[in-house]
């Protein structure tokens, strides 16, 4: 990209930025004792948790850095934080 | 996760500025920008002025319904280096939300004391050694300097009660003149504290009474956050960040974890947090 | 167009009215404050529809303007001296975001010791900062170039702010007879702002972003070719205000009896009149063959022009109101500069002159045509009061 008038971007271009590749961690959805309370989805700091139906939930490889929040506040711990083997 | 709560409620029909600091360097790395709503960062102590100055060019261009103003800044850029324009932006009524994201340091220069720096906590600048105990000033009572100013709304909140954030951002938005909300939000390198823990270490801040959640509606307190029955004391809340750590291994931490319990006691009688209720399953809560 | 006996502050007040600014921000500072407060009384009259933003100083000033701007509103600001420094940070804001703010500079000096009298050294010091900057002999200049200045800001291929600067006081607070651009003439003019990119929902952009060491020179390369580039349009836009408005005012230079000139004075506003009293008078009683060179864009500095007309002379006096301690006049460094390397063998002398509203008189001029073979290694600081020197202890 060229620079323009001093460094002007259009909006939403950090989606080509895949932070995921920075994570260490990254959450598995056990899917066994899911309410479907979407606590997950709103403390993501990342809008990384996506609802895929009825209490399924998986995470976005693209930029889920693995902080782990979403495994923490789950009411149900249905989430779990495993080491990714890359 | 302060600004993506903000955004998510304010929709896309915003001007946003922001003030230099974490939030603008990591959102606006060129060529790249993560922000999806009209963005402008200036510098580091001009976020409300510059959102003033938006403001008047939509009122003077007739663009008024086009978009609501919201200003955001750190600690720093609202409470420190910032004060002055956020001031002048009050005082002169602009229809502006001013959003204060304190993570009670100079969090992107590398941990360094600001006017929200907490009592005792231990800051770059402020550090606590053989002769300190940390920071030795409380923290700037933002809402009240706000408040003065007359602005009509005025609340604080916390990233551990989200929809409560959500709820308060939109509330303000239907409000016509200045609007300050300011947003408790964790650092965890800053505070060292554990990534995963965020929101359990912001609900405790409330619980203890360290935090105050409330709002206040032409300069009177209208609502606060009730804090559980059964008080938490504020070692719990101290004992899980870093930047508080030396006031466990020292000799004579007890003493200054009083203070700060004072600090916490005072907070819940002038706010009026004392709860009725017990906490229910720590869940995080709306 | 009118012609009316007018302050000076009052003609900048009405020409900028007639520029349909939508966004004013100002913080009263002496000598600025006449602007300020005629431009209040318009819209607290219902004659200039504007908002007009009372800030607290002149940092928030420059940053409304910047926020304003950069939302698609044509923006007006105007300082002096301490504020000017004050609002240096955003100065160079604006210009690194391309946004086409106009500001009047006041030139008042700056502080310590405190001075509320005129000299240059405000606009001077902050050169750097990537605005136009054009510079005013007398109050029909002044008002006349604040019309071409919004021209010239908002042209596509410039997006540059632009300063005009007017002598504090001498300017800003004397009489003349001016002639005033109707609002049709102004309307026939000056266009809409209508900018391609600008803060809006409907087509989000970012602003103010962070370029590492991958970019940032080459956005600075940007600024600086912009800069330089719009000497082009500053000519072209004096041209087409001829030919609208019917008179000449603007570009670059402009020459007084340089043709033959073996003698040629250099200088940036309002002395220029009095240095070409002091030039009619020589020519008239003695024939001598000296000129004037006008330097009005200060930034872009017209190497090209002053070198060409400045060539043929034996001696070159330029006249600084501005310094840069330690080192000389700032405008005698940069007209030196553009002999590097030439051909021509003209003597170059600096004078430091009317520094902190100091007067300069015609016979000043002439001792200094007459000095110009005195040379020593610094520039010569002009009727400078050698009884206030020497003192050790208070």
């Amino acid at each position: 990209m060229k620079v323009i008038l001093g460094g002007l971007i259009k909006s939403g271009t950090s989606r080509e930025n895949h932070t995921g590749s920075w994570r260490n961690y990254r959450p598995v959805y056990k899917q066994k004792t899911c309410i479907d309370c979407n606590i997950c989805i709103t403390v993501c700091p990342d809008s990384c948790v996506v609802r895929i139906s009825e209490k399924k939930f998986d995470f976005d490889p693209d930029y889920c850095k693995g902080c782990g929040m979403c495994a923490e506040e789950c009411p149900v711990n249905d989430i779990e934080m495993i080491l990714e083997e890359k | 996760m302060g600004a993506r709560l903000v955004l998510d409620a304010a929709g896309p029909n915003i001007i946003t500025t922001d003030a230099t600091g974490c939030l603008e360097v990591f959102t606006t790395r060129w060529p790249q920008s993560a922000w999806g709503v009209p963005f402008i960062h200036s510098l580091f102590e001009n976020s409300a002025a510059v959102a003033a100055g938006i403001e008047s060019a939509l009122k003077a261009l007739g663009r008024t319904d086009e978009a609501k103003v919201i200003a955001q800044g750190g600690d720093g850029g609202t409470a420190d280096i910032g004060l002055q324009c956020l001031s002048g932006m009050l005082e002169r009524g602009h229809d502006v939300l001013y959003v204060c994201y304190d993570n009670e340091a100079y969090m992107n220069t590398g941990v360094q004391r600001s006017g929200l720096t907490p009592f005792d906590c231990d800051t770059r600048t402020s550090p606590s050694g053989k002769a300190s105990w940390g920071n030795p000033l409380r923290k700037k009572d933002m809402p009240a300097i706000v408040a003065a100013h007359g602005a009509p709304y005025v609340a604080t909140a916390s990233i551990a009660y989200p929809k409560d954030v959500e709820r308060k951002v939109k509330k303000a938005l239907g409000i016509k003149g200045p609007k300050y909300i300011q947003i408790h939000v964790p650092c965890p390198p800053g505070w060292k504290s554990e990534p995963a823990l965020t929101i359990k270490v912001a609900k405790l801040a409330v619980e203890t009474g360290l935090y105050p959640v409330f709002e206040m509606e032409d300069g009177v307190v209208t609502k606060v956050r009730k804090i559980p029955k059964t008080r938490k004391p504020v070692t719990e809340y101290l004992k899980v960040q870093g930047r508080f750590k030396h006031l466990f291994k020292k000799p004579g931490g007890e003493k200054e974890i009083k203070k700060i319990q004072q600090i916490a006691d005072e907070n819940i009688e002038r706010y009026g947090l004392a709860g009725e209720k017990e906490p229910v399953a720590t869940t995080t809560q709306t | 167009m009118a012609r009316t006996f007018t302050e000076g502050s009052k003609a900048v007040a009405e020409v900028i009215r007639v520029c349909r600014p939508n966004v004013v921000s100002a913080y009263p500072i002496t000598p600025q404050t006449h602007i300020v407060e005629e431009l209040s009384a318009m819209v607290a009259n219902g004659r200039l529809k504007a908002e007009s933003v009372n800030v607290e100083s002149e940092f928030s000033a420059a940053s409304v303007v910047l926020g304003a701007s950069a939302t698609g509103a044509r923006t007006y600001t105007a300082t002096t001296s301490q504020g000017m420094l004050l609002m240096t940070e955003v100065l160079f804001n604006i210009s690194g975001m391309r946004l086409p703010v106009v500001l009047t500079c006041a030139n008042r000096a700056v502080s310590a010791p405190i001075n509320i009298w005129n000299d240059q050294q405000d606009s001077i010091s902050v050169r750097d900062a990537g605005w136009i900057q054009l510079y005013a002999e007398d109050i029909q200049e002044a008002a006349d170039l604040h019309l071409q200045a919004f021209r010239i800001a908002e042209h596509p291929d410039v997006l540059l702010p632009v300063m005009v600067c007017m002598d504090g006081f001498v300017l800003t607070h004397s009489y003349e007879p001016v002639d005033l651009v109707s609002q049709e003439e102004a309307d026939e003019f000056l266009p809409p702002y209508r900018p391609e990119y600008y803060l809006t929902p409907k087509d989000p952009l970012t602003y103010g972003a962070m370029l590492g060491p991958e970019a940032y020179m080459e956005s600075r390369y940007q600024l600086d070719k912009a800069l330089r580039d719009s000497s082009r349009m500053i000519v072209e836009v004096a041209g087409e205000f001829k030919k609208k408005i019917g008179r000449y005012q603007g570009a670059l230079i402009d020459t007084y009896k340089t043709e033959d000139a073996e003698v040629i004075l250099v200088a940036m506003g309002s002395v220029l009149s009095t240095i070409k009293e002091a030039v009619d008078k020589l020519r008239d009683e003695g024939g001598q063959k000296v000129g004037v060179l006008k330097v009005r864009s200060f930034r872009p500095f017209p190497k090209e022009e002053v070198y060409s007309a400045l060539e043929g002379a034996s001696d070159v006096l330029v006249m600084d109101r501005a310094f840069s301690p330690g080192s000389g006049g700032v405008l005698t460094t940069e007209v030196k500069a553009t002999f590097c390397g030439r051909k021509s063998t003209a003597n170059i002398k600096g004078h430091i002159i009317g520094l902190g509203g100091r007067d300069m008189t015609v016979e000043s001029i002439l001792n200094v045509i007459n000095d110009r073979a005195v040379v020593s290694g610094q520039d010569k600081v002009v009727d400078l009061n050698e009884s206030l020197l020497g003192g050790q202890k208070l």
